[in-house]
C-alpha cells in the first residue's frame, strides 16, 4: 500500500522536469480516445488525454486544499499570515515589499501629524504650495508674495537648527538677561504661538492688499467709461463683479446662447401660422377619415385644442398654450391663460404705464389677436367647405376675408365689452363648482342669457384642473349637469332654446377637457331614451316621439362628438337611437311630424360626411311624403313601419286648401313645433305642411346625391320616385316646391344604372414553398427529447443534473480515496518513526550493555 | 275639527251599521241551522244578497255558503224532480218533505241570485259569488240533488256548472280577471271536462242567436277562458278531482284523457267555426302551434282554419306558417305551392312586425332542405336582400347571416355573391321584384348588390356583417338563433357597455346649437 503513490510522487518528479510538449510526445503519457464516427466539422477536445499529468494536478489540488483542511481539523486555533499580500500569487515579490513599505510609511505619517503646523499635508509642486499656486490664478498677480516667502526669519532658523553660538550668544547679551533660561517645550509652544500668528498677519495683508486693486479696478473703470467713449448701456450697467471676459469667451457664449435661443424666436409670419393650422386641421381630417373607415388606430389621439377659439383659450393645455403664445410676431404674455375680456379690462387699467414700458401698447396686440382668431376661424370654415365641396380656390377667398375679418371682429369687441361691462356690476367673479343639479339651477335661474353663459364660463375658469385637485371632478359634474339643465331647458314651455344656444360653447370647451365622463354622460343620457322607448314599444308595440330634450341631446352629440367614425361609443348608440325613433314612432300629428323631420335632418346631417346609408331614413321620408299624397291606395310603392299604407292619419300633411300655396313664402320651421304646433287657422296649417315638404324634399334631394355612389341607388330610391312623378299633386304646391322636385327626379335616372356583377376580393397569391433548410436551435449535443421548447429545456436540465450528480459523486470518491492515502501514510510515517526510535533506543541500549559488560570484562581482566 | 269628527262619527256610524248587519245574518244563519222552525229566515239572508252595499253582500254570500252546505250535508235538501213551488201545498205530504222542497227552492234561488251577482261590479263580490257556486257544486256532487241512478255524469252537478260558464262567458263585460280566479277550478279534471263540454254548448248557443256576427266582448272572455284551460298530457295525470267518485271511476268520462282531448278539439273547433275578430286571429294563431294542437286528438282537423289563414296574408299568414310546419311536419300535410306562397309572404313589413324572430325561425327551417331547387333558394335570397334595403338594423343583422347560410347550404347559389365568369360587363339587375313565381324571377342571374350597397350602412355590425361576401363564405353556418330576439336597446347596449379607453371628439368647435359646418337641422328649423 505504501508503495504506489511512492511511485507515484517520484512519477511527479519527473514529469515535473519535464515540458508539456515533451509530456505530449511521449507515448507512455498519452491515452488516445478512439472516435466511432468522424463528423465533418466537429471539433473534438478530447481525442487525446493525459491521465498522468491530470492526475498529478488533481492530487496537487487536493494536497493544498483538501490536505490542508484536514490536517487542521478539530483544531481550534490557527496560524492566520497578515502580512500584505502574502496569499496573493499574482503578486510579484518586489511589488509585494513596495506595498509593505508604503503601508508603514503610512502608518508611521499619522503618527507625525501631532506635529504638523499646518493641520494638514500640503501637497507641493517643486517646493510650493499646490493650494497657493491655485491662489495665484486669482486677481493677485503681484509678485511681492513670492519674496516674502522664500525668507527664512532668524529665529526660525535658531529654532530650528539650533543656530550658531554666536547667535545665542549675541540674544543673550541685547535682553532677557535676568530670564532664566527657558525649558525646550517653552520654546517650542512660543515658536508655534508665533508662526501662527505670522500666517494670520499674512492673511489679513493678503486680504486687503487684494481689496484695494478692486478698489482700483473699479475706479479705473469709471475713469476709463469716461476716456472712451462705450455705449450707454455699460455705462448703466453696474456689474463689476464679474471679470472683464476675453473676447473669444464672449463670442463663445454669444454663439452658445444663440443657438439654443434662435429657434423658439423665431417669428411666424401669418402665412406660416395659417399653414400650421392647415396642417393640423389636415392632420385631423385624416384622422377622421381613418375612423370613418373604421381603421384601428395605432397612434394616440391628438388633442382638438383650436387656436382660434376666442372663448375657451383658457382651457389649452400648457404645452398647446405655449405653441400659440406668439402670434402675429408678438409674444402674446397672456394669450392662453385669460379671457379675451378680462384682458381687456385690465389693459384699460393700466393701459398707460404699459403703452409706455412696452412701446406696441397691449391694445393693439389683442387687435392683432382678434385678427388672427377671426382670420383663423374663417381660414378653418374655408376649408371645411373645401373639403365639402372640393371646388372653392382656397388662395383668394382667403385674402377676402382677411380684409373682412378685422372690422368684423372689432365690432363683436365692442359688443361685447359693452356686455360685460353690464354684467360686471351684477355678477360676481368667483363662483363655487355646483354640487348638484339643483345648485346649478339656482346659480343659473333668474339671470339673462349672456349671464348664464358668463356664469357657467367663471365657473369653468374657476375650477381649472390644474388650480387645484378636486377641480377636476367638479368640472366633470358640471358637464353633466349642465347637460340635465339644457333637457330642462328644452322641456319648459316655452322651451329657452336660445338658452341652450348660448350654453353649447361652454358645452363644447368641457367635452374637449374631460372626453371621457363627457362620454359617459351622453351614454347614460342615450340609453335611458332607448331603454324607455323600447320598453313602450315592448308594452305597448308603439312610443312616442322623443322630446324636444332628446332631439337637442342627440344634436349636441353631434356638435361634440364626429358622426363620421365607423364605431363611436357616443354616435354609433345616437344612430341607433335615431333610428329606433324613426321605425317605432307612429306618425299621428303635425307635432309627430315635426319631430320625425328634425330626427330625419340629424340623421342627414350626420351621415354627410361618411355617406353612410340610413334605411329608415329613406322609409321614413317616403312615408312623410305618402301623408301629402290624395290617393287613397296606391299599389306602385309601399310604404313600412311606423307609417301605414291607408289609416286615420294617412292624410295629415294634404293641403286643405290648394290655395294656399300661393301665400306661402320659406321660412325655417320653429323647433317648438315638436311640442306643438301653432298654427290655428287652415290656412297656417297649411303653410306648415307647405315648410314640412319642403324640408322634407330638401332632405330627399339631400340624400339623392349622398347615395350617388351606392349600387342598389335605384332600388333605394324608386318608391320615391314613383311617388313624386305619379301620386304627389305637385302642381298645387308653391314654385319652390315645384323646383326641389323636379331637381330630384332629375337626379334619381329613370333607367336604372349598370353594374358587373359581384366578385370576391382577388386574394394574395400563397407564396410558394422555400426549399431552403430549416434552422433549428441547438441548445445542447447529444440526445434530444421533447418537441416544445420547454421541453427540450427541461431535459437538458435534467442531463446536466445528471452529469454535474455523477461528477460530484466522483470527485467525492476521490477526496476520500485521498484521505484515505494520506491517513495511512500518517500512519506509516507514524510507525516508522516509532520502529526507528525503539531501534535506536534498542541500539543504545545494547551499546550501553555492551559498554557495561566490557567494563565488566575490564574490572576482571 | 269639526268636519273630521262628523267624518269619524259617519264612520262609526256605518260600522256600527254594518257591525249591525254582520251580526243580524249571523245571528239569523245560525237560528236557520239551529232548527227547522226558523226556516223562513233564509228570506231575509237572500235579501241581503240583492243588497247595495258590498259588505253586506259579502256577508250574506258567506252566510248562504255557510247555511246550504250545511243543509246540503244534512240532507235537509229535496231530493229529485222538483215540484213547483204551489203545488207543494197540494200535494199530500209530510212536513218533512214540505220542509224539503222549500228549502230546496231558497237553495235554487239563491243559486240564482249568486248567479246574478257575478256580474256585480265590485270584483270582490264576483269572486265570492263564484267561490260560493263552485262550493255548491262541490257539495252537489257529494250529496247530489238527483236520484242516484246511473247516469252518465254520475253525479256531478253539470247545471250548475252550466250555468256558471255562461255567466263567465259574459256578452256584454269582460271577465277575464274573474276567469283569472276560475283557473284554480281548472285545475280539477272534472270540472275543466264539464267546462269544456258546457263551453261548446254555449258558443253554439250564443253564435247561432247572433247569427255568426262577430261578438268581440263575447269571443274575448271566451279565448281567455279557452286560454286558462291546461290539458293534461298523460292519462297518469287525471287525479285531481272535485266530486271523488265511489263506483266506476274508470268509467266516469272525465276520468278519461281521450275524452278530454275529444272535448278540448271540439271547443276549439267550434271556436274557430265562427268568425274571429281581427285581433284575435293573431292571438289563437300564436298560441296555436304549442298550447293547442298538441292536446287536440287529430290535429289536422285544424288544416281548414291554417290556410284560411295563411291566405289572409300579412301578419296573420306569417303566425299560420308556424301551425302549419307543425302539420307538413308531424301530419304528412301537403301543402301545393307552399314555397311560393311562403315567398310571396316576403314584403318590406317582414322585418317590421312583432314576430319577425318566430318568422325567421320557421323560414330557416323551411329552408334548411338541401332539396330545394336552387332558383328556389336564389329567389329567396335575393328578395330578402332586395327587401333588406328598409330593414332597421336588428333585421339585418338576422337577414344577412340568413342569406349566408342559404347560400352556404347551396353553394350554387354561390354565383349570387361570385361570379367571376362575367366579372367585367356591366348589367342591369335582372331580378323581378314584381314577380310572383319564383320561378320567373331571374334571381340566380342576378348577383347581391343590395349587400354591396349595405357595407356602407351606418351601424358597424351591420356594415362588417355586410363585408363578409367580399370573401369567399366560411363552411360554418352560423347560428341565428340568438339574434333572432335581438332588440334596438340591447344593439345599442353592445356600444354603450364596451370599454373604451380614447374617445375622439370633433374638432370643428362648436358655437351654438344650429351652426355646425354641416349644418341640416339649422336650415329647415329655427330656434324660436
Amino acid at each position: 500500500m505504501g508503495k504506489p503513490p511512492k511511485k507515484r510522487s517520484l512519477a511527479d518528479k519527473v514529469r515535473k522536469t519535464k515540458t508539456s510538449t515533451q509530456i505530449k510526445n511521449n507515448p507512455f503519457e498519452v491515452k488516445i480516445n478512439r472516435k466511432k464516427f468522424d463528423v465533418l466539422g466537429q471539433k473534438s477536445k478530447h481525442d487525446v488525454g493525459l491521465p498522468g499529468v491530470s492526475r498529478s494536478k488533481a492530487i496537487n489540488k487536493r494536497k493544498n486544499t483538501l490536505l490542508k483542511e484536514f490536517r487542521l481539523k478539530n483544531k481550534a486555533n490557527k496560524f492566520v499570515d497578515r502580512r500584505f499580500g502574502e496569499y496573493d500569487t499574482k503578486m510579484a515579490p518586489e511589488d509585494k515589499i513596495l506595498k509593505r513599505f508604503t503601508m508603514e510609511r503610512q502608518r508611521s505619517q499619522t503618527k507625525k501629524d501631532l506635529y504638523n503646523l499646518n493641520e494638514e499635508e500640503e501637497l507641493t509642486h517643486y517646493g510650493q504650495s499646490l493650494a497657493e499656486m491655485e491662489k495665484m490664478t486669482d486677481m493677485v498677480d503681484s509678485d511681492s508674495d513670492s519674496e516674502e516667502k522664500g525668507l527664512l526669519s532668524a529665529e526660525l532658523t535658531a529654532a530650528h537648527f539650533g543656530g550658531g553660538g554666536l547667535l545665542r550668544m549675541k540674544t543673550g547679551e541685547d535682553g532677557d538677561y535676568e530670564e532664566k533660561p527657558r525649558s525646550r517645550q517653552e520654546i517650542i509652544e512660543e515658536l508655534i504661538l508665533k508662526s501662527k500668528q505670522e500666517k494670520r498677519e499674512r492673511q489679513t495683508q493678503k486680504e486687503e492688499s487684494q481689496e484695494l486693486t478692486e478698489k482700483l479696478d473699479q475706479e479705473w473703470r469709471s475713469v476709463q467709461s469716461l476716456l472712451a467713449h462705450k455705449t450707454p448701456k455699460s455705462e448703466r450697467k453696474d456689474e463689476p463683479d464679474k471679470p472683464k471676459m476675453d473676447d473669444y469667451d464672449v463670442m463663445v457664449r454669444e454663439l452658445g446662447f444663440e443657438m439654443k435661443a434662435r429657434p423658439s424666436e423665431k417669428l411666424k409670419t401669418p402665412e406660416e401660422v395659417a399653414r400650421e393650422e392647415r396642417e393640423r386641421l389636415q392632420k385631423l381630417e385624416a384622422d377622421r377619415l381613418r375612423r370613418m373607415l373604421g381603421e384601428e388606430s395605432t397612434s394616440k389621439k391628438p388633442s382638438h385644442m383650436s387656436a382660434d377659439d376666442l372663448n375657451d383659450g383658457f382651457i389649452l393645455d400648457t404645452d398647446d398654450r405655449k405653441t400659440l403664445s406668439y402670434q402675429d410676431g408678438q409674444w402674446n404674455v397672456d394669450g392662453g391663460e385669460e379671457e379675451e375680456g378680462e384682458k381687456n379690462e385690465e389693459d384699460e387699467d393700466d393701459g398707460g404705464e404699459e403703452e409706455n414700458e412696452e412701446g406696441d401698447g397691449g391694445d393693439d396686440d389683442d387687435d392683432a389677436d382678434d385678427d388672427e382668431d377671426a382670420e383663423d376661424e374663417d381660414d378653418h370654415s374655408d376649408l371645411d367647405s373645401e373639403q365639402g365641396s372640393g371646388a372653392e380656390d382656397e388662395e383668394g377667398d382667403e385674402d377676402k376675408e382677411e380684409e373682412a375679418a378685422p372690422a368684423k371682429a372689432a365690432l363683436s369687441e365692442e359688443e361685447r365689452r359693452a356686455v360685460q361691462q353690464a354684467a360686471k356690476e351684477e355678477l360676481p367673479y368667483t363662483f363655487k363648482a355646483p354640487e348638484s343639479f339643483s345648485d346649478l339651477k339656482e346659480l343659473l335661474l333668474g339671470h339673462s342669457v349672456e349671464q348664464q353663459r358668463l356664469i357657467v364660463e367663471r365657473i369653468q375658469k374657476c375650477n381649472h384642473p390644474s388650480l387645484a385637485v378636486g377641480n377636476k371632478a367638479k368640472l366633470e359634474k358640471l358637464f353633466g349637469f349642465l347637460l340635465e339643465y339644457v333637457g330642462k331647458l328644452a322641456t319648459q314651455s316655452p322651451p329657452e332654446l336660445s338658452t341652450i344656444n348660448t350654453l353649447i360653447p361652454q358645452v363644447y370647451s368641457l367635452c374637449q377637457l374631460f372626453p371621457a365622463s363627457a362620454c359617459k354622460v351622453m351614454q347614460t343620457l342615450l340609453s335611458d331614451g332607448g331603454h324607455s322607448m323600447e320598453e313602450a314599444v315592448e308594452v305597448k308595440g308603439r312610443a312616442a316621439f322623443p322630446g324636444l330634450d332628446m332631439l337637442i341631446y342627440l344634436k349636441i352629440a353631434a356638435l361634440l362628438f364626429p358622426t363620421s367614425d365607423f364605431r363611436h361609443p357616443v354616435t354609433t348608440p345616437a344612430f341607433l337611437y335615431i333610428s329606433q325613433a324613426l321605425t317605432k314612432c307612429p306618425v299621428s300629428s303635425l307635432e309627430s311630424v315635426s319631430a320625425g323631420l328634425v330626427l330625419c335632418c340629424l340623421a342627414v346631417e350626420f351621415v354627410s360626411l361618411s355617406k353612410r346609408f340610413i334605411p329608415e331614413l329613406i322609409n321614413f321620408l317616403l312615408g312623410l311624403l305618402h301623408l301629402a299624397v290624395p290617393a287613397d291606395t296606391c299599389k306602385d310603392y309601399c310604404v313600412v313601419s311606423p307609417f301605414r299604407q291607408q289609416g286615420k292619419a294617412s292624410k295629415l300633411l294634404l293641403l286643405c286648401d290648394t290655395e294656399s300655396s300661393s301665400s306661402w313664402s320659406r321660412k325655417p320651421i320653429p323647433l317648438t313645433s315638436v311640442h306643438r304646433v301653432t298654427a290655428s287657422t287652415d290656412l297656417q296649417r297649411d303653410h306648415h305642411r307647405l315648410s314640412v315638404l319642403d324640408a322634407c324634399l330638401d332632405l330627399v334631394k339631400r340624400c339623392a346625391t349622398l347615395y350617388r355612389d351606392l349600387p342598389s341607388y335605384d332600388q333605394i330610391f324608386q318608391p320615391i320616385r314613383t311617388l313624386l312623378t305619379n301620386h304627389l299633386p305637385v302642381q298645387s304646391y308653391p314654385p319652390a316646391l315645384q323646383e326641389l322636385q323636379r331637381e330630384i327626379l332629375e337626379a334619381i335616372p329613370e333607367t336604372p344604372s349598370q353594374h358587373s356583377p359581384l366578385v370576391f376580393d382577388k386574394k394574395k397569391p400563397i407564396a410558394l414553398k422555400m426549399l431552403q433548410p430549416k434552422i433549428v436551435e441547438v441548445l445542447d449535443y447529444g440526445k434530444k427529447r421533447g418537441n416544445t421548447k420547454e421541453e427540450k429545456e427541461r431535459e437538458r436540465l435534467k442531463h446536466k443534473y445528471k452529469k454535474e450528480f455523477k461528477g460530484a459523486l466522483r470527485e467525492l470518491r476521490k477526496d476520500t480515496r485521498f484521505l484515505a492515502q494520506a491517513k495511512l501514510s500518517d500512519i506509516m510515517s507514524r510507525d516508522a518513526e516509532r520502529k526507528r526510535k525503539v531501534k535506536e533506543l534498542y541500539g543504545s541500549l545494547a551499546t550501553q550493555e555492551g559498554e557495561w559488560k566490557a567494563l565488566k570484562r575490564k574490572k576482571r581482566k | 275639527m269639526a268636519p273630521s269628527r262628523e267624518n269619524s262619527v259617519k264612520q262609526s256610524e256605518t260600522e256600527s251599521c254594518k257591525t249591525s248587519s254582520k251580526k243580524a245574518i249571523n245571528s239569523k244563519t245560525e237560528l236557520i241551522l239551529q232548527s227547522r222552525k226558523h226556516a223562513n229566515e233564509i228570506f231575509d239572508v237572500l235579501e241581503f244578497l240583492q243588497s247595495d252595499k258590498q259588505k253586506e253582500v259579502l256577508f250574506a254570500i258567506a252566510a248562504c255558503q255557510k247555511i246550504f252546505c250545511a243543509l246540503l250535508e244534512r240532507g235537509d235538501l229535496y231530493v229529485g224532480q222538483l215540484p213547483k213551488e204551489e203545488e207543494i201545498v197540494e200535494g199530500d205530504r209530510d212536513a218533512d218533505e214540505k220542509y224539503h222542497i222549500f228549502v230546496r227552492h231558497r237553495y235554487n234561488d239563491c243559486v240564482e241570485l249568486l248567479l246574478e251577482n257575478t256580474s256585480h261590479e265590485v270584483f270582490q263580490v264576483k269572486e265570492a259569488a263564484l267561490c260560493t257556486l263552485m262550493k255548491f257544486a262541490a257539495a252537489e256532487g257529494k250529496h247530489p240533488l238527483q236520484k242516484q241512478e246511473w247516469s252518465e255524469h254520475f253525479n256531478f252537478p253539470i247545471e250548475l256548472v252550466l250555468a256558471v260558464v255562461r255567466c263567465l262567458l259574459s256578452e256584454t263585460e269582460d271577465m277575464a280577471l274573474l276567469i283569472s280566479r276560475f283557473q284554480e277550478f281548472l285545475e280539477m279534471d272534472d270540472v275543466r271536462y264539464y267546462v269544456m263540454s258546457s263551453i261548446r254548448d254555449n258558443i253554439a248557443k250564443i253564435m247561432d242567436k247572433n247569427k255568426q256576427a262577430v261578438l268581440p266582448v263575447y269571443q274575448t272572455n271566451v279565448f281567455t277562458l279557452l286560454t286558462n284551460i291546461t290539458m293534461p298530457s298523460k292519462s297518469s295525470d287525471i287525479t285531481n278531482f272535485l266530486i271523488q267518485q265511489e263506483t266506476n271511476q274508470e268509467d266516469w268520462k272525465a276520468a278519461k284523457l281521450k275524452e278530454h282531448r275529444r272535448a278540448f278539439e271540439q271547443m276549439w273547433l267550434t271556436f274557430l267555426k265562427y268568425k274571429l275578430p281581427g285581433g284575435m286571429y293573431k292571438k289563437v294563431l300564436v298560441i296555436l302551434h304549442d298550447t293547442i294542437m298538441p292536446h287536440m286528438s287529430d290535429p289536422t282537423l285544424m288544416i281548414d282554419f291554417l290556410t284560411a289563414a295563411y291566405d289572409v296574408g300579412g301578419a296573420v299568414s306569417l303566425l299560420a306558417l308556424n301551425g302549419l310546419f307543425v302539420l307538413i311536419h308531424k301530419h304528412n300535410l301537403d301543402y301545393p305551392d307552399f314555397y311560393k306562397k311562403l315567398y310571396n309572404l316576403l314584403d318590406p313589413s317582414v322585418f317590421h312586425v312583432k314576430y319577425k324572430a318566430r318568422f325567421f325561425h320557421l323560414a330557416n327551417i323551411f329552408l334548411s332542405s338541401s332539396h330545394l331547387p336552387v332558383y328556389l333558394v336564389a329567389a329567396f335570397v335575393k328578395r330578402l336582400s332586395r327587401l333588406a334595403l328598409t330593414a332597421p338594423p336588428t333585421a339585418l343583422l338576422i337577414v344577412l347571416p340568413f342569406v349566408y347560410n342559404l347560400i352556404r347550404r347551396h353553394p350554387s347559389c354561390r354565383v349570387l355573391i361570385h361570379r367571376p365568369s362575367a366579372a367585367d360587363e356591366l348589367c342591369n339587375d335582372p331580378y323581378l321584384m314584381d314577380e310572383e313565381d319564383p320561378t320567373k324571377c331571374h334571381a340566380l342571374e342576378s348577383s347581391l348588390w343590395e349587400l354591396q350597397t349595405l357595407q356602407k350602412h351606418y351601424n358597424p355590425d351591420v356594415s362588417k356583417a355586410a363585408k363578409a361576401i367580399n370573401e369567399p363564405l366560411s363552411r360554418q353556418e352560423q347560428d341565428i338563433s340568438e339574434l333572432l330576439e335581438l332588440n334596438n336597446f340591447e344593439l345599442m347596449e353592445r356600444d354603450l357597455k364596451s370599454q373604451v379607453q380614447s374617445v375622439p371628439l370633433e374638432f370643428d368647435p362648436a358655437s351654438g346649437l344650429l351652426q355646425s359646418t354641416r349644418e341640416v337641422l339649422g336650415v329647415h328649423f329655427s330656434l324660436e
